[in-house]
Parts: C-alpha cells; structure tokens; sequence
C-alpha cells in the first residue's frame, strides 16, 4: 500500500492561497478516480478538485473556511502499489463553476499567447541607461520607439521624489539643459498640480490655501465613513417610487391632526414600512463584524436618522420603530433631530442603529449612494419629491415621484435580497393604505 | 520547533540578500534570513571578494619577478621573490572571514532573525529550514528569493579530479605548472592571469571568436596584448571535448584535435541560476529562460514572492542584486519604488581592467541613435605615465543632438575605480558640457575622462 498526497492547485494567475469551502469526503472514505474530493474558492470561482486515484481517504489537510497555501498538502489518499513523494502532484485538471472572472480569462489568454501578465508592458530590470538592455526573452519585442531617450531626464534624487509623491516625470517639464528636470522643476509641478496652466484670461489667479485640521466630530466622521468605504463592499439600488398617494393622505392626516401631534413628514410613513419589510426580509437589519465573521439579525428595528448639525453630521436613534405608531414615529423624529442640532443628545440616543435612513429632504437631488453606517448591512436613502410625467397607458400624467437610493454590505446581502427589500417598500409607498393594514 | 512567524523572510544572504534583510530592519519590518552556508554568498566567499585578493598578489608577484629581471625602468632590482600560496590563501581567508564577521553584524544590528540551514518551500507562504537543530519552520507575508547561481558544469567535463571550478581555483595550495581555462569570459581571464602572474603556463580555450566576447575589440585589445606578454596562449574559435588522461582534449579553430597536457583544468564557462533544491518546483513561478521572471518591482508571478539576484537574470553581478535587495526591502516597508536605473556598471578585473556603464557606441547606434564619440588614450596622461601604465583609453559615448552622455567604457590599470564617476553621470543624466566642465585633479587618471569629453565636443586639450 502506498501514499498519495493531494496539493493545493494553483487556482488561478498569481493566487498564492484559497478557501476551502467544501469537502466532499472524509477520513476513511474510499474515492475513486475522478471523485471530487472538496471545493475551494477563489475571487468568484469555486474550483472543484478531484481525485487522480482509486483508494481510501487517511487525512484531511484543512477545515472547512480554512485559507490554504497554494501547493500545500491538501489530501492524503492510501492507494494500492508503490508509496512515494513523487506521487505527490499538484492537480492541473481542475472544474470551474461559474464564469471565471475577467482576471483569470485574460491571464489565460497571455499565457497562450506565452506571455505572463508579469512581464506585460514591465521590462525586468536591466542595464544600460534607461534600462535598454532586456533579458534574451524581451528582445524584438520591444516597440521600435522605445529608447532612452523615453526616460525623463532627471537626477535619481529626484526620481525618487517623484516615485514617493507618485508623479510620472514623463508629464513633468525639464528645465535643465537636454530638457533635465530639476528638484525646482518637481517642485513647481507638485504646486500647481498635474495640470497645465490654463490660458492667461482677464481673471486674476489665487494662491491662498486654507489649513483646516481636522478634530473632534469631524475627525470622528472622517474615520468612520473611512472604515465602512474601506471595509464594506457597496451595492447601491436606486428605484423611483410614485408617492402621489402617499402625498395626498400626508395632507390628510396632517390637516386633522391634534394639536399636541407632530407634523408628518415622508419619514414616518418610510419607517413604518420599512419595519413591516424588515418583518419579511430580516437579512438586511443586522449588524456585521467581519472580524469575527459573524452576522447579528436584529429582532428590534432601532432606525438611525442621519442628521446634518452645524458640527456636522450625527446619526440619532430611533428605538424600537417596530412598537411605534406612525405618530409616534413622527414625534420621535422631531425630538431627537432637535437634541442632535442643539448638542444636548445622549449617548445612547446616537448609537445602537441595526438601519439607517439618510434624507436630505429638498436637497435629496436625484439619485445618492449612500454609505452604509459601519457595521450595519443597509442604509436607505431618500431622495427629493418631484411632479414628473408619468405614462398611464393612455396618456402622460403629471405625478409625484420620489427616489429610493438604497445601499447594502454586499458581502452579506445579495442583489436579489436588496431589491426584493426596495420593491417591497415602493409596493407599501405607493399603496399607502397597506402601511397601515395589520399582517 | 516552534514556527517562525514573520513579515519578511529572505532567501539566501548574499549580497542581494543581506542588503534587503538589512534595509528591511533599518525600515523596522519584521525579517528573518535563511542561509545554508556563510553568509556573503558567492561573492564574499568564493567570488568577488578572494579573486580580487588574489588577483593583487599575483599583480605584487609579478611587479617583484620583473624587477628581478632587472627589467624595471624604476631603477629598482632584487633577489628572486619566492611565493608561498598557502600563505596567499590563508591572508585571503582572513580578509573573508572579517567580511563574514562584519556582514553577520550588520544583520543582526538591524534586528535580523539569522537562521543557518537548507531552505525549502513547503508552499507559497511556508519554508523549511534544515538547521543543525532539527527542522525549522518559517511563515512569512513576503518572501523574496535570493539563492543566486553557480558554475555551470561541461558534462564531458565534470568538476571533480584536475577539472575544478572558480571555487576551488580561489582555494588552491600550489600554484599548478600547467593550467588550462575553458572560457574566455571576464572570470577565466581574470584567474587564468593571476595564475599566470604567480608562476603557471596557462593557456585559455574560447569557443568564440574573440575572448571577453561581450566587449567590443577595441576594449580587449589592450587586455590581449597583455597576455600575450605574460605568455598565456589564446585558442579562440577553440572546444574543449573532454579529458583524456592528464590533458584537455581539444578542437581548434582549424578542426585538428590537440592535447593540452595541464595539472589543473579550470571551467569558467558562466554561471546558471540556483533553481535546485529549494523547492521551486513547489511554486511553479513563471521562467524568463532558465531564470525567474520578475517585473520592475522584483515581483514573481505569484503574489507576496518577490526575487532579486542571479537568479533573475543578467547582468548576474553583486552590485545589481544589491540595489534589487535595497528596492524590495523598501517596497516591502510600503514605500513607491519601481527600477529605474539607467545604468548598471560592470568591471573586468583583468590586466588592464575594463569598465562599462551604459551603452557602448554599436548598442547606441543599434538603438537609432546618432552619436558623437570622445576617446582619450592613457598613453597623453601623466599619471599613467608615471606607473608604467600607459595602455588603455576612456571612451565617452554621447548623442549628437543634445550631448546627453549614453555610455562610458574605459580600459587602463586601475581604471575600476573610474566606475562610480561613470555611474554617476549617467544616472545624473549629464551631458558632454557637465564632465567637461567639472573640474578633474591634476595628476590622476580621471582627467582622461574629461579629456574623453572634451574630444567629443570637438576642444580636446591635450591630444
């Protein structure tokens, strides 16, 4: 009886690693040829790898979820006849489901074409002035063009300043003899931008910049749409929803309103249906922590509403938004918009959001994407009202249309999930009256 | 053993390999470096390094021996020298040793995790390492392979007996009465000398046409008279076919087979990548012939593995692995750079030396240029005169247009320490007018390179 080790097979160009996602034996389980064995994933192909061999399963080199090196050993298999290292082999057959990304299809093509993506358009070092003696491999592949002559003219001091501010010294104007660029040259460049100077015209230019440190709220802010941009992969969904209805029973209910009720605005009637939504679709009112790998569906509703303060921008907390009525809602909103605006919010009352709605009421424009409020999974963004002609299957008709720009965490969210979420809000915006019906 | 957890682990502590670890320390990057056997590399200690020691000796042997012909114009006769190689040796094995001592320093005051032993990757995140201690095992986030090259072996002539490499050349005990080198490169030229200066009838077997077959002629003229005084026979257009008992079988230019009867058989003909037995088969990098393929930031084909050295390809010199090693160790730290040297200057340790950095005037012509050409012989400078050197010139080689300087080669004694200047200008970007302009001492050697700029734009003032 011998041995047969299974390697990690080179999943694609340049992957040095891949997530085992599936394994489809166990220990002591006899394979035959051909059998897949596991499947593991790389950007979006999930490869399957089979077995080269009849024989049983004596040792699994992975857990599932596990990130695995690229050669390293992956399944031993106990196989009649001769033992040996030299059975171990990396896998060159391998299936893949789903398209291979544009990536792996171009590294494909290059490598037919026996050019590796490496050596594409970058010469390997080499000697000579500007790098003109290439490795025997280059040669008579170079364009005709190419010469020294190509490369800016300049000191490597100065080279090297141009490398650390990431300035292509081919745009850059030597002032030196032969057309050398300067430090001076650099200089005047970094300072006035990588644009040429416009025209001289009537107008007088202005060289003033204004330093602005960036502290306190502002630097909060700043580090927090820094992590959910960096951290959180954005889908954003726009879709146009008719609120004429939803209009006209607003001015319904705020003319018979009570004294002591808030005024309605959108917002109430969007959160409410929201909470009926997230009823039936629970996915996106939930929190992510990615470094726990691990996603919280939240029960309760608690809606941030991003609010613009004269110290910028704060997000309050409506609590509990499935417990209240639309009134309520409206009374809600009103009072903690007030204690953000006037700096008298609790702490409580500023975080604790599972989902957020951001308005910028007449200011709404068009269409936003909006950025998800780290570490929930979807923000709902409301754009502004506008009478548009719309087509009733006779004629045009002036109606009240309004915008839904809507964000998901598309690692935990799919497309399908985000739309399903958005349509069924349009489905309540615009049919008021199922707001307000009892499932 | 407990793993190995690193940032940066460096492959082989050459000279590539050393400098980026020490960069890399110097940036505050976590790294560990793997050596088999001392650190310094090829260079160091079987390379560079010895061959210039013993290179010097042989040229201080000489100068004595033709004294004691009392053929020296200096006035200056004696008794006959007596050498003692083993001697020679052990003086070169001090100065290696104190290299060695003196590069292991270093590393360790950039806070560098040294580890002795064979080096293996397990996959592409994992190494290896065979130490005197059991088997050590290395994680790193980036690994940059730095193994270097060796001899290439002539299967019909395989090292071992009277056939020896440059290793055991730099090593010898005795000076053998008779040696032959297969290779006409800058590495047989240079000990096939040396031998010759310290008492050996060497003869040289070329399969080209021109020994030093990278140079142009008039660059290796001035070398080839001078070996023909020292007596070296020169058999270009020659192969060697194999051993036949105490002699080197070969082919002449005129297809008649010779037996050169030689103690030792020296075989320089180059040097290949190390890409055995370190496990590069685990990692199935992409190949520019037989080496590794990078890009212009040492990157292999596969994420997080970089290389630098010999292993990636020519020019297979110290310096360049160097300048790889510190680019890397900076890329690794997070910082922009890309290879943008315009130039990478090689020196040939014969008699006289030769120098080249950039282009020479056929690569210039070759790449659509028009260029002017300035040439000054040593034979119009007093400083050559003054040490009994006066063979060789500096070439300058600058385009016509703008004056840009494209290349600089010089041949002369001494003429290696010129190489910085070389360098310098090149990479400057300078023009005929910059060196012509910069004030060179009187008397030296160097002045001959103004003068070569000067000639270039038509004013030379001392031819």
């Amino acid at each position: 009886m011998g041995e047969f080790i299974i390697k990690m097979p080179d999943v694609g160009e340049g992957v040095a690693e891949a997530e085992l996602v599936e394994w489809h034996c166990k220990v002591g389980d006899p394979v035959r040829e051909d059998m897949v064995l596991a499947a593991v994933m790389t950007d979006k192909a999930t490869v399957e790898i089979p077995s080269p061999v009849n024989g049983t399963v004596l040792w699994l080199g992975a857990e599932i979820g596990d990130t695995v090196a690229v050669k390293a050993p992956l399944v031993r298999i106990q196989v009649a006849g001769e033992d040996g290292e030299a059975n171990a082999v990396p896998m060159a057959e391998i299936v893949t489901h789903s398209s291979p990304s544009p990536q792996r299809e171009e590294g494909a093509r290059r490598a037919d074409e026996g050019v590796s993506p490496a050596s594409l358009s970058q010469p390997a070092p080499s000697s000579g002035p500007a790098g003109h003696r290439l490795p025997a491999v280059e040669k008579g592949r170079r364009a005709a063009s190419e010469t020294p002559a190509d490369k800016p003219l300049a000191s490597p001091a100065v080279r090297l300043r141009a490398q650390d501010g990431g300035v292509d010294l081919r745009q850059v104007t030597g002032s030196g003899p032969a057309g050398r660029i300067t430090h001076d040259d650099l200089d005047q460049f970094l300072a006035r931008g990588a644009h040429p100077q416009p025209a001289a015209t009537g107008f007088a230019r202005k060289t003033a910049i204004e330093e602005i440190k960036v502290t306190g709220l502002r630097r909060r802010i700043s580090e927090k749409m820094v992590l959910a941009a960096s951290r959180i992969p954005h889908i954003t969904y726009v879709e146009e929803i008719d609120v004429t209805d939803l209009e006209d029973l607003r001015a319904a209910m705020n003319a018979t309103r009570k004294p002591e009720q808030t005024k309605l605005t959108i917002l109430p009637f969007l959160m409410r249906a929201m909470v009926k939504t997230i009823d039936e679709q629970p996915v996106v009112n939930a929190t992510f922590d990615d470094d726990a790998g691990m996603i919280s569906r939240h029960a309760a509703v608690h809606i941030g509403i991003a609010t613009q303060t004269p110290a910028g921008l704060t997000v309050p907390v409506v609590r509990h938004a499935e417990a209240r009525g639309i009134w309520d809602c409206a009374a809600e909103v009103v009072r903690l918009a007030e204690a953000a605006r006037t700096g008298s919010a609790l702490r409580e009352e500023l975080s604790g959001s599972t989902i957020t709605i951001t308005s910028l009421g007449a200011m709404g424009g068009i269409a936003t994407t909006p950025i998800i409020n780290h570490p929930e999974v979807a923000i709902v963004g409301v754009n502004k009202i506008m009478t548009r002609p719309v087509w009733d299957g006779n004629q045009f008709i002036p109606r009240k249309m309004m915008n839904l720009s809507s964000s998901f965490d598309h690692r935990v969210v799919d497309g399908w999930d985000a739309a399903t979420f958005v349509q069924r809000i349009k489905a309540l915006l615009e049919t008021p009256a199922l707001i307000f019906i009892e499932s | 053993m407990k793993e190995i957890v690193c940032k940066l682990l460096v492959i082989g502590a050459g000279p590539g390999g050393y400098i980026c670890a020490i960069r890399a320390g110097q940036l505050g990057v976590d790294t560990v470096i793997v050596e088999a056997v001392k650190a310094g590399g090829t260079c160091l200690n079987i390379g560079c390094i010895p061959s210039k020691a013993l290179i010097h000796a042989a040229e201080e042997f000489e100068r004595v021996t033709h004294m004691a012909q009392a053929k020296s114009p200096l006035g200056i006769s004696v008794e006959a020298p007596k050498l003692d190689l083993s001697k020679t040796i052990a003086w070169k094995d001090g100065i290696v040793g104190r290299l060695n001592s003196g590069v292991l320093g270093l590393l360790r005051k950039a806070r560098v995790k040294i580890v002795h032993g064979r080096a293996k990757f397990r996959d592409g995140k994992t190494v290896e390492v065979e130490t005197e201690t059991g088997m050590q095992v290395i994680r790193a986030e980036t690994i940059v392979i730095a193994t270097g090259s060796e001899p290439v072996e002539l299967p019909f002539l395989p090292f071992g007996g009277p056939v020896i490499s440059s290793t055991e050349a730099l090593s010898l005990k005795t000076v053998p009465a008779k040696l032959a080198v297969v290779g006409g490169g800058y590495i047989g030229l240079e000990l096939g000398t040396a031998f010759a200066k310290l008492g050996s009838n060497v003869t040289i077997v070329e399969a080209t046409s021109q020994i030093l077959p990278q140079y142009d002629a008039e660059l290796v003229k001035p070398v080839s008279k001078r070996l023909a005084d020292l007596g070296i026979r020169v058999l270009t257009g020659a192969k060697a076919k194999g051993l036949s008992g105490n002699a080197l079988l070969i082919e002449t230019s005129e297809g008649a087979e010779e037996q050169l009867a030689a103690e030792k058989i020296l075989v320089t003909v180059g040097r290949k990548p190390r890409t055995q037995g370190w496990g590069l088969e685990e990692l199935d990098l992409d190949r520019a012939g037989n080496f590794l393929r990078i890009d212009d930031r040492c990157r292999t084909s596969m994420r997080g593995i970089h290389a630098i050295g010999d292993i990636t390809g020519e020019p297979m010199l110290a310096h360049r692995a160097m300048a790889q090693g510190e680019m890397v160790a900076e890329i690794v730290a997070g910082k922009k750079r890309i290879w943008d040297k315009r130039c990478i200057p090689a020196v040939c340790f014969t008699d006289p030396e030769i120098v080249t950095a950039g282009l020479s005037p056929d690569e210039a012509r070759a790449q659509g240029y028009e260029i002017r050409v300035g040439q000054f012989p040593f034979n119009a400078n007093g400083r050559a005169m003054t040490m009994l050197s006066e063979e060789g010139f500096v070439r300058i080689v600058a385009r016509a247009d703008s004056n840009l300087v494209l290349g600089i080669q010089a041949v002369g004694s001494g003429v290696s320490e010129l190489s910085s200047a070389f360098a310098l200008a090149i990479e400057m970007g300078a023009r005929l007018e910059d060196i012509a302009a910069t004030i060179h001492a009187h008397p030296t050697r160097s002045e001959g390179f103004q003068e070569a700029a000067l000639k270039a734009l038509g004013h030379a003032l001392h031819i």
